[in-house]
């Protein structure tokens, strides 16, 4: 016989609501993406000093993962034209692709042909401008830049980091140069403040050796930026970093 | 009312080749008063006739400032020039605040005369009735640039556009192997006569109706009104006027001499061939 089904039946209790399946409310957004929060593939310091007709320009040729030492042939020690190079500690992909829109850059001047080339003050100013608005879009380019050149006959030796800040001086060191090379080429400029490119490659020489003992991310293979009022834009590499360990089994307490 | 079959739009070619409304914009450069641009190895000058709408009106401006290393004179619609020298500050700015140099004149011009160009191309548009002398110095030394309507511009060792500016191009012409070598003061000396050969004999030129502008090597632009004039006008005060009377050139110089509104027919006819770049 027939018989009708119970009259409330899978309702929701008395004095509670009906519960549908898959009608929760979405509370996540969908559409967010994360921004780099630390960088990838890294490259520990970098060594820039003035002497009196221009800059010398050192790093090495690693790139970290970490800790781990994972490429072992990647210059960052670029020359932009003829009288700008360009350095850069940091994330190695970052650097890249800052690299590729400066090479534009540099390629649409000269498409141009106008005689007019980027001068060592213009790139560090648009750099500037470049990482501080991607540090205002909460998404930096994890770099620190060096950019070294000749302007109206004088050296210029300028740094901007992921933040934005840039500041100008006869010294900049990167990463942990910043700690280590900066007060051992400091004393070397408070002892002759005017060097000559000779005695200030044998600072740079120092500082890479004294930094490939120190640092952990360090390696010994490095290339040598030198750009000179008169001879223009030359980078060697790579170098081979002077190793001296036979003090070493003397050194305890690590 | 159509003085041709061909000129109802920008757009529209005639079979000649010609744009008749390009052509007529170009001619509302003739309508605004006289001005004159020229440089040296060390300054670029420019230097304007203003003129008063109304004896109530004051004297409007002719010369604007763009840039610490560049200034611009016009002539023709001044609302047109108002829009194009706002565009050349934002991109002088832009250029200064993303470089850290003032912009190169060149560059400038080219990207002014890339926006100048789309509205000859674009039948929802129409040019730009000024033409501007702009007046620069920068890394490759002084420059005097013209711009026109149909959007060509050029660099010029010197130039004047404007009302009856004729005179004003044949006394720069007769005087340009001077210019290059010149100081500021003969500079706008040369500028000032320039100018004058364009006025009608009962005019003359006062404080009251001529700027002066100018850009150098370590010196920026800086424009000169009313008493700061006194001194250069001084310079050249009692000097025999040419170009007026007996002296006169034989013949019309250039078909639109003369400010009363001409036939453009007979105009575009007789000039245009010469004036449109097919280039």
């Amino acid at each position: 016989m027939f018989s009708a089904p119970p009259f409330w039946q899978n309702g929701p209790a008395p004095g509670s609501f009906y519960d549908f399946p898959n009608m929760q409310p979405q509370v996540q957004p969908n559409d967010f993406r994360q921004h780099t929060q630390s960088p990838v593939t890294t490259s520990t310091s970098l060594v820039a000093v003035t002497y009196d007709k221009g800059i010398i320009i050192a790093g090495d040729l690693l790139a970290s993962y970490g800790s781990l030492a994972r490429y072992r042939n990647c210059p960052r020690i670029v020359k932009v034209n003829n009288n700008i190079i360009l350095g850069s500690s940091g994330d190695y992909a970052d650097f890249q692709y800052v690299q590729n829109f400066i090479e534009q850059k540099v390629i649409s001047d000269e498409c141009l042909d106008d005689g007019i080339t980027l001068k060592p003050k213009s790139l560090y100013c648009w750099l500037t401008r470049i990482l501080y608005n991607r540090r205002s879009k909460m998404d930096p380019l994890w770099n620190n830049f060096i950019v070294a050149g000749i302007q109206d006959g004088e050296p210029f030796l300028g740094t901007v980091d992921k933040q934005g800040t840039a500041y100008s001086d006869k010294i900049i060191c990167t990463g942990y140069g910043a700690h280590i090379a900066t007060p051992m080429l400091r004393d070397a400029l408070d002892n002759k403040p005017q060097l000559t490119q000779a005695e200030a490659r044998a600072q740079v020489e120092r500082c890479m050796e004294v930094l490939y003992y120190r640092d952990a991310r360090s390696f010994p293979k490095y290339q040598l930026g030198i750009i000179d009022a008169d001879q223009g834009v030359s980078i060697e590499g790579p170098l081979q970093v002077a190793q001296n360990w036979s003090v070493a089994h003397s050194i305890k307490g690590y | 009312m159509f003085r041709n079959q061909y000129d109802s739009d920008v757009t529209v070619w005639s079979p000649q080749g010609r744009l008749h409304q390009v052509e007529y914009a170009m001619e509302a450069v003739n309508l605004g008063s006289a001005t004159v641009g020229l440089k040296s190895n060390s300054h670029a000058v420019i230097i304007a006739l203003k003129r008063a709408s109304s004896e109530l009106s004051a004297y409007q401006k002719k010369i604007i400032n763009i840039d610490d290393h560049i200034g611009i004179t016009i002539s023709g619609l001044t609302a047109d020039a108002r829009i194009l020298s706002r565009y050349m500050r934002t991109e002088c700015l832009n250029y200064k605040y993303s470089h850290d140099t003032y912009m190169p004149m060149n560059r400038l011009i080219t990207t002014l005369g890339n926006k100048m160009q789309v509205c000859t191309q674009r039948y929802d548009r129409r040019p730009y009735g000024v033409g501007l002398l702009v007046a620069g110095f920068d890394d490759k030394g002084s420059h005097i640039y013209q711009t026109c309507p149909s959007a060509n511009f050029y660099d010029c060792k010197a130039m004047s556009i404007g009302s009856r500016s004729q005179s004003a191009r044949t006394y720069l012409e007769k005087h340009l192997d001077q210019l290059l070598n010149s100081s500021l003061e003969e500079l706008i000396k040369h500028g000032l006569r320039a100018l004058r050969d364009t006025l009608p004999p009962e005019i003359d030129l006062s404080t009251k109706n001529v700027s002066i502008g100018f850009v150098g090597k370590e010196r920026q632009f800086k424009i000169l009104e009313e008493e700061e004039i006194a001194p250069y006008l001084g310079l050249i005060e009692g000097e025999e006027r040419r170009g007026q009377g007996a002296d006169k050139a034989p013949g019309p110089l250039r078909e639109d001499q003369g400010e009363a509104p001409r036939d453009p027919q007979a105009a575009t006819a007789t000039e245009a061939a010469d004036r449109m770049d097919t280039d």
